[in-house]
């Protein structure tokens, strides 16, 4: 957009219809969730279609600003310091969501470090229930199984994804391609595996023990935690396919390509999640190495 | 036209940067102002709505005085006016009963936390000067701007559905602020609660996405020579602030999420009888916390800054101190929050850290307070109505900060927990801190912003009705904590009848201030005196005071370029 006199390289955004269609939507989505869970507005409980219209809503949000966006870029406005601007955006998110899986480590931590140096409790159960991590009795998944496989497919994803924005650079763009229909496969693959290992910790009853009263919090603390990665996983794989179709569509270039290359950093801070949660969840702390 | 400031960093030229001093530009009523992607428009969306959500607040604050007026419960019981009122259906009145009245203090704390203080000063102040301060045209990304409003608005709609559905015991949530479980989990089952959770969630979003925007616009956008040395402290401490923001509210979105799951989908986080423990919540909610209140009062120091150079025809003593004080706050903030929770059994040798670690906040606290008086040393000083409030600051956030060291102790803190000296002391810096800096803020750049002047005296008068008021509502609630009186609590013996009766005398002088203050807004409204471009002289220094009042709609199309200290 060209504004008259401007004689600077910063972008001034054309007024948008996007942030009130979405904070509506949010709106219609926290009213719908607690519509459902719990009856509200005159609505009975277990209603979903007004949380499924904020979602629709969110959604409608999310591809009609991406398609702004996508045209902005095209259309020149994403000059050199803007460019610079979103990569600072893109980075202070990602540390954003980095701090938001601190509170679900540092529950688990304290669970699975603190609690049994804590015994001092004059109550029988708790003291029985904090002893030992993971609660005495129960089952976990083997770590060296599947979850080896996918944390072996998740840094193959990483791998890929770096291709893809390798190739685009030396303009290569069949083998970007290839490099993002990979990267988009393995994430998928990944959430596939994920979603087979619920299903067998859950009909297996794998994290329930009737002599530990402490059963119910591995639980949570195993299924919130690698729920959120996992959703983080499903975004990032969104993020991704949007990718693949600009560049499909002719889009980026071998110098302006940032949106390729922030689905890439959000990939990677998928992945370096994933590793964390491996070693600590799984491996050290799943498999009772960790006292 | 574009050097603006010599090596004084005195303002040169005063005329437009582009020229157009009316809103040549700015699109129609519905885009303007629905649509928005300008940060002086969002800026002044994000005032109106700190201002009703503020009235809102203080109207609550006028229940919870009006029942601690006397002994026994008055207001809050059925057969009383606010019973009848409530049975109208009013939207937003809590409901005459002891859960009423929990409700109106969470109520109270949330809106004047989350509605009030945050957006007016980051959202408003923010949103109007730091790009301006900075000499660039606009924040960094002024769609996701607006959605930061947006959201705010989302949030708050999600507050109001909160106080009007039920809660379990009662309507609304009642659990206090600071969410604790088992009372935030089984100790209230309705909608409200998950009501009340989603809406921190949408306020947090918005925040995060604020703090992005901020820094960014900081980081990047910064006017040619002005290095991070040169930026105005009101820049740096929106600066800090936002990184506390950015930092911090993950961690209680990830703690509000985890009630929410504890709630509803079987969890056992803060279940005891499931494995869990209630302290963690804690834990988790004051590493946010703790910051969120130090969110809440640093833009303040910043704003504060600028007056008083300013009305002291003064630079700031000491501007790098000055700025990386509120950086070693800012830092401190995070490893500090575990003084909330002194009396939940931690093992000793924590209490010791955690006693050690609040009192070295004191130090930077210390280099602020001394030196803006040293700012006023030997300054020309002119006693507008934005110094008067930021001097009522100096002063009464220095009283609260006094009493923060004093409850740091966990010795004295085992007493002093729980009771009403912890009110007065948060009240002090918050309530008589952060409101009295937003007020400063608000009459430093009343010109600048609605583009005409107020009435001094009617300011003055709003200040000195406020500043009386205020002191008597909470320096009697020290008395009362020592005495032992314990907050949140809707009724209290005899013995205490005297300070609480006092207190709530104290709230009604407040509140002829706060009507001051409306009238202040009609009259400068009606009378629409024409504004200056700097009405303050050569004490104000900085970049905004370059453009007409109000700004042309898109500012500095020829970016300014700053030759020296311009601080």
């Amino acid at each position: 957009m060209a504004h008259e006199g401007v004689k600077h390289d910063y972008h001034l955004v054309n007024p948008s219809i996007w942030p009130l269609v979405g904070s509506a939507s949010a709106v219609l989505l926290a009213l719908g969730l607690v519509v459902g869970l719990k009856g509200i507005l005159g609505i009975p409980k277990g209603s979903w279609w007004l949380l499924a219209l904020g979602a629709i809503g969110v959604l409608w949000t999310m591809a009609g600003w991406w398609v702004d966006v996508t045209k902005e870029a095209n259309g020149g406005d994403h000059t050199k310091i803007v460019s610079i601007g979103l990569r600072y955006g893109m980075m202070l998110f990602i540390t954003s969501e980095v701090m938001f899986f601190v509170a679900w480590f540092w529950i688990f931590f304290e669970m699975a470090l603190f609690h049994h140096v804590r015994v001092g409790s004059p109550i029988d159960d708790v003291r029985t229930a904090w002893a030992s991590w993971p609660p005495k009795g129960i089952e976990v998944v083997p770590p060296l199984q599947l979850p080896l496989v996918n944390t072996i497919t998740l840094l193959l994803s990483g791998t890929t994804s770096t291709w893809a924005i390798w190739a685009l650079e030396r303009n290569d763009r069949e083998g970007a391609k290839i490099g993002l229909i990979l990267t988009i496969a393995l994430g998928m693959l990944f959430t596939f595996i994920q979603g087979y290992e619920y299903n067998h910790i859950l009909t297996e009853h794998l994290f329930y023990s009737p002599e530990s009263a402490n059963a119910g919090l591995y639980g949570s603390a195993f299924f919130m935690a690698t729920g959120f990665h996992g959703f983080h996983v499903i975004i990032g794989t969104i993020f991704l396919i949007i990718c693949l179709i600009r560049l499909m569509n002719g889009g980026f270039t071998p110098t302006k390509h940032f949106g390729l290359e922030a689905a890439s950093w959000y990939w990677q801070f998928v992945d370096v999640v994933w590793l964390f949660l491996f070693a600590f969840l799984y491996l050290i702390f799943g498999a009772g190495w960790g006292h | 036209m574009a050097e603006i400031a010599d090596t004084h960093g005195r303002v040169a030229h005063a005329e437009a940067h582009g020229g157009y001093g009316d809103h040549s530009g700015a699109p129609g009523f519905f885009t303007r102002w629905f649509l928005s992607t300008n940060h002086k428009d969002i800026g002044t969306l994000y005032i109106i709505f700190a201002i009703q959500a503020g009235i809102i607040g203080a109207l609550l604050s006028g229940l919870i005085r009006l029942e601690l007026m006397d002994p026994g419960v008055q207001i809050f019981v059925h057969g009383s006016w606010l019973d009848q009122i409530s049975h109208l259906g009013l939207p937003g009145v809590p409901e005459a009963s002891k859960h009423g009245y929990y409700v109106a203090v969470t109520a109270h704390a949330l809106i004047m936390i989350f509605f009030m203080v945050m957006p007016a000063m980051i959202g408003g102040f923010g949103n109007w000067f730091v790009p301006l301060m900075i000499g660039a045209p606009d924040m960094a990304f002024p769609r996701m701007n607006n959605v930061s409003f947006w959201l705010l608005v989302a949030s708050w709609i999600m507050l109001l559905v909160s106080t009007m559905v039920d809660g379990g015991p009662g309507r609304g949530f009642g659990g206090g602020w600071t969410l604790y479980p088992p009372l935030s989990t089984i100790g209230h089952i309705g909608p409200a609660m998950d009501c009340a959770i989603l809406s921190i969630h949408l306020a947090g979003a918005s925040s995060i996405l604020g703090a992005i925007n901020f820094i960014t616009t900081i980081f990047n956008m910064r006017a040619p020579g002005m290095t991070l040395h040169r930026m105005p402290l009101f820049v740096w401490s929106i600066l800090v602030t936002v990184f506390l923001l950015l930092l911090s509210l993950p961690v209680l979105a990830g703690a509000i999420t985890m009630l929410l799951t504890d709630r509803n989908f079987g969890t056992h986080f803060f279940d005891a009888a499931g494995g869990g423990d209630p302290t963690m919540f804690q834990h988790l909610f004051w590493f946010f916390g703790h910051p969120e209140v130090y969110i809440l009062i640093i833009p303040g120091f910043g704003m504060i800054s600028h007056i008083v150079s300013t009305f002291s025809r003064k630079p700031v003593f000491g501007y790098l101190a000055m700025a990386y004080a509120m950086v070693a706050i800012g830092f401190l903030g995070f490893i500090v929050w575990a003084h909330h929770m002194f009396t939940v059994g931690m093992p000793l040798n924590l209490q010791a850290y955690f006693v050690a670690a609040t009192m070295v906040i004191a130090v930077p606290t210390g280099v602020k307070v001394f030196s803006w008086i040293a700012t006023m040393w030997g300054g020309s000083i002119e006693f507008k109505t934005p110094m008067l409030w930021a001097i009522g600051f100096i002063f009464l956030f220095t009283v609260g900060g006094v009493t923060g060291v004093v409850l740091a102790n966990a010795g004295i803190d085992y007493a002093l927990h729980d009771s009403y000296y912890v009110v007065a002391h948060f009240h002090y810096v918050l309530s008589l801190g952060a409101v009295f800096a937003i007020f400063a803020g608000f009459y430093y750049w009343f010109e600048k912003m609605w583009g005409v002047r107020y009435n001094e005296a009617l300011g003055a008068a709003h200040f000195w009705i406020t500043f009386i008021g205020v002191n008597i509502v909470f320096f009697p609630q020290h008395f009362l904590g020592l005495q032992g009186m314990p907050r949140r609590s809707i009724d209290y013996p005899q013995a205490f009848y005297f300070w609480n009766h006092l207190s709530s005398i104290g709230y009604e002088i407040t509140f002829v201030g706060l009507m001051t203050f409306l009238v202040v807004l009609v009259e400068a409204a009606v009378r629409r005196r024409a504004a200056r471009a700097n009405p303050w002289g050569e004490g104000a220094t900085t970049l905004e005071w370059t453009l007409p009042s109000p700004p042309p709609f898109h500012q500095f199309n020829e970016l300014p370029v700053i030759h020296a200290e311009s601080h």
